[in-house]
């Protein structure tokens, strides 16, 4: 605790000076941290086992087997985890960007235009979020059916395309972030709605758009229960449904545990990289919009 | 037919509870199996199953048939796989033929999910034995799929660990009680066994073995039984056990279990067939070290086993090409050359005893005991099971709630098998099962 203190900014050590009722927050975080650090570490850590050493060795022991997991994974099926994990990528981009568009459209129009039933509709967006997306999934697998498209890419891209949290944050998003006199000036100039829309509004709305794509992507990207009752062709499973078939394998085939262990720690790759590619934007949004407001 | 009449009122009931709220009338949506059923193109079949490799197996008959072909899609197995299959099902568009372990095969049937393929199958009916038989047809005039793989229970025991604290394969449970208690004496960091809350499959086997019906069917009504005095005698002796400290309470197939396996302080493990596979995954360190034995006996001189696992291939009942996969489903469980594909590739021990006979390399991991299908084979002729109900899972579940907290409080497990019997019974009422008194 003491090293943490030592390194921080001049200000935050003062902050910290003001007794010892001034480290809980810290002592909260830290504990919050190693609660969500601590089963990241063991995937990395259980990763490198290899099957013998998974359960006999010390937990944080690292193993030998890191390799061998790799191939196995790689080998296993033909390589259907490649075929996963493409699967995943279009499901959580595509779905991420088609909900980010219609978010911020619907954002933008609640915010900034007054119409008749705008807060009705609102009222029904907020009522939206109190659902949560589990309970939706066989309803909607029920009505895919009906429109014959359970199976189907679109039955797992089009249900995340409309989330009414992302919609509320637009928003407030917008609302924060436009002055209704900006767009004004801009009337006056003789711009029309949709050049106002694209030339004047998305630029200031993207640090918003950012963080509506990350939580998007980061839901979709985790999502099981959506995919795992739309899809029955296993040639179209993300890989979170994809891996739950190497765990609940049957009784006469054991859990592949190493390659379960090893298919996660790579999932996480690729959202890692995400989140540090996006961080820049995100910090933006987070002090532009503590400013704002 | 009083069996049409029972299935009707099975299946009406269980879809309105199923589906409260969800409208019917998938009649008009197309199965997108339904896409190459012309009837002059090949028929295109899709098949869900865990069995691994099926593909290729399914790749063999593809490259023989021409005019049926299978599309295997790997699901992940046990019971979600059965909800969804009865979703697919209630949607209207399931896949032509399902995997379906025995106990969750009443629940397909009450639900009209799987079709009644007596006709097609009557000339198979020879290549399995009635204990198996019994489980595709629930004691019924119908047959509602064809036997795949069985799971008839033995005893696992470390045979090296069992030398070093002197004791011998029990051949009744009070033997295993005895070596229960001695191994726990000498090391009390040792258990001979433990009891697990978290897998009612392998109760019902032992309960099976003990000669418990927990369901049966009596003209139009259900006869509900799961705490008879057979499976109260099995509780209450693992009950003792577990109060007295002498067996452990740890789960199966959890990390701390494959734990225990490696380092040597859990002997024995009263399993189905299917075992091998999961000791050489989990307990990789131990092999050579383990052998098989028959599961003790209740009373000296007999020669009873259960049934832990094992399952079928079904037909839905909404597959536009009923005849075609009844084809590949006999086909694939009782031809000698899919029988060797499905012992090979998919490490399953066939129903078929035409199957169990082409095993004779003992399994890698049981070396030392090169007789190990030889003894399976003569312990699963003595495995009987019992007709399952239409509500399976919920009895598992109560099994699961009522025996975690028995073993946690390690009160009294006669009282947990009443509570599965009173879960299961409002639940059968509540779905509008006629029930025996």
């Amino acid at each position: 605790m003491a090293a943490t203190t030592l390194t921080r900014p001049a200000s935050h050590v003062r902050a910290g000076a003001r007794g010892p009722l001034g480290l809980v927050p810290t002592g909260v975080l830290v504990l919050g941290a190693v609660y969500t650090l601590f089963p990241v570490s063991w995937v990395l850590v259980a990763a490198t086992k290899s099957k013998a050493e998974l359960f006999s060795t010390p937990t944080f022991a690292p193993g030998t087997g890191l390799l061998s997991n790799l191939s196995d994974l790689f080998a296993y099926r033909d390589g259907v985890f490649w075929l996963w994990l493409l699967n995943t990528a279009l499901y959580a981009g595509g779905g991420a960007v088609l909900s980010t568009a219609v978010s911020c459209v619907s954002g933008y129009a609640l915010a900034t235009y007054r119409f008749p039933g705008r807060n009705l509709i609102f009222n029904l967006l907020i009522g939206g979020i109190l659902v949560p997306a589990v309970v939706l999934a066989i309803p909607q697998y029920l009505l895919f059916s009906k429109a014959g498209l359970a199976g189907t890419y679109w039955s797992v891209l089009l249900p995340n395309v409309l989330h009414p949290y992302s919609i509320y944050l637009a928003r407030i998003y917008a609302q924060a972030a436009i002055p209704g006199s900006l767009l004004e000036a801009g009337r006056l100039d003789g711009a029309g709605e949709l050049r106002l829309f694209r030339r004047v509004a998305l630029p200031m709305l993207t640090p918003g758009l950012v963080t509506i794509f990350l939580f998007q992507f980061v839901a979709i990207w985790n999502n099981f229960l959506l995919p795992f009752i739309m899809l029955g062709d296993d040639h179209r499973f993300p890989l979170t449904v994809g891996l739950y078939t190497l765990l609940a394998a049957g009784a006469n085939q054991p859990s592949l545990y190493n390659l379960i262990i090893t298919g996660t720690m790579l999932s996480l790759i690729p959202l890692i990289a995400l989140f540090l590619t996006m961080q820049r934007y995100w910090r933006t949004d987070l002090s532009s919009g503590s400013v704002k407001s | 037919m009083r069996t049409n009449r029972l299935a009707v009122v099975a299946a009406a009931a269980l879809a309105a509870a199923l589906a409260a709220g969800c409208s019917g009338g998938s009649g008009e949506s197309a199965a997108p199996t339904a896409s190459g059923g012309a009837a002059a193109g090949p028929v295109t079949l899709t098949y869900w199953t865990w069995v691994p490799n099926m593909d290729k197996i399914a790749a063999a008959w593809n490259r023989s048939h021409p005019d049926i072909q299978v599309t295997v899609s790997k699901q992940a197995g046990g019971d979600d796989a059965a909800a969804k299959f009865l979703t697919a099902a209630k949607a209207g568009n399931p896949p032509d033929l399902v995997q379906a372990e025995y106990q969750m095969l009443p629940s397909f049937v009450a639900a009209d999910a799987v079709a009644d393929i007596k006709a097609e199958t009557a000339q198979v009916k020879g290549e399995f034995g009635d204990g198996v038989w019994g489980l595709v047809t629930l004691g019924t005039d119908a047959v509602y799929a064809v036997p795949q793989d069985s799971g008839p229970m033995m005893l696992y025991y470390r045979r090296d660990l069992f030398e070093k604290y002197g004791i011998e394969v029990p051949k009744t449970w009070d033997e295993y009680a005895q070596a229960a208690r001695t191994v726990h004496r000498k090391d009390p960091k040792v258990f001979l066994g433990t009891f697990s809350s978290k897998d009612p499959g392998w109760f019902a086997g032992l309960a099976q073995q003990a000669g418990a019906q927990w369901w049966s069917i009596d003209g139009d009504a259900w006869k509900v039984a799961v705490d008879d005095d057979a499976t109260t005698k099995v509780a209450n002796y693992w009950g003792g056990l577990v109060k007295e400290g002498v067996i452990d309470g740890m789960p199966y197939f959890t990390p701390e279990w494959n734990k225990a396996l490696n380092d040597g302080t859990l002997l024995t493990w009263p399993s189905a067939v299917w075992g091998p596979g999961v000791l050489s995954s989990n307990a990789p360190k131990a092999k050579g070290k383990w052998a098989v034995a028959p599961l003790p006996q209740w009373n000296a001189g007999e020669n009873h086993s259960g049934f832990w696992g094992g399952s079928s291939t079904a037909v839905a009942a909404k597959s536009p090409h009923k005849a075609a996969a009844v084809k590949f489903a006999t086909w694939l469980n009782t031809d000698p050359q899919a029988l060797d594909l499905l012992i090979k590739e998919g490490s399953v021990y066939p129903a078929s005893t035409k199957g169990a006979a082409l095993l004779t390399e003992a399994p890698e991991y049981f070396s030392g005991q090169p007789d190990f299908w030889r003894q399976a084979a003569a312990i699963g002729a003595t495995a009987r099971g019992f007709t399952f109900g239409p509500d399976v899972n919920v009895t598992y579940n109560a099994y699961k709630d009522a025996f975690d907290k028995a073993v946690a409080a390690r009160s009294d497990f006669a009282a947990a098998v009443r509570t599965m019997q009173d879960t299961t019974v409002a639940d059968m009422q509540k779905s509008g099962f006629t029930l025996a008194k």
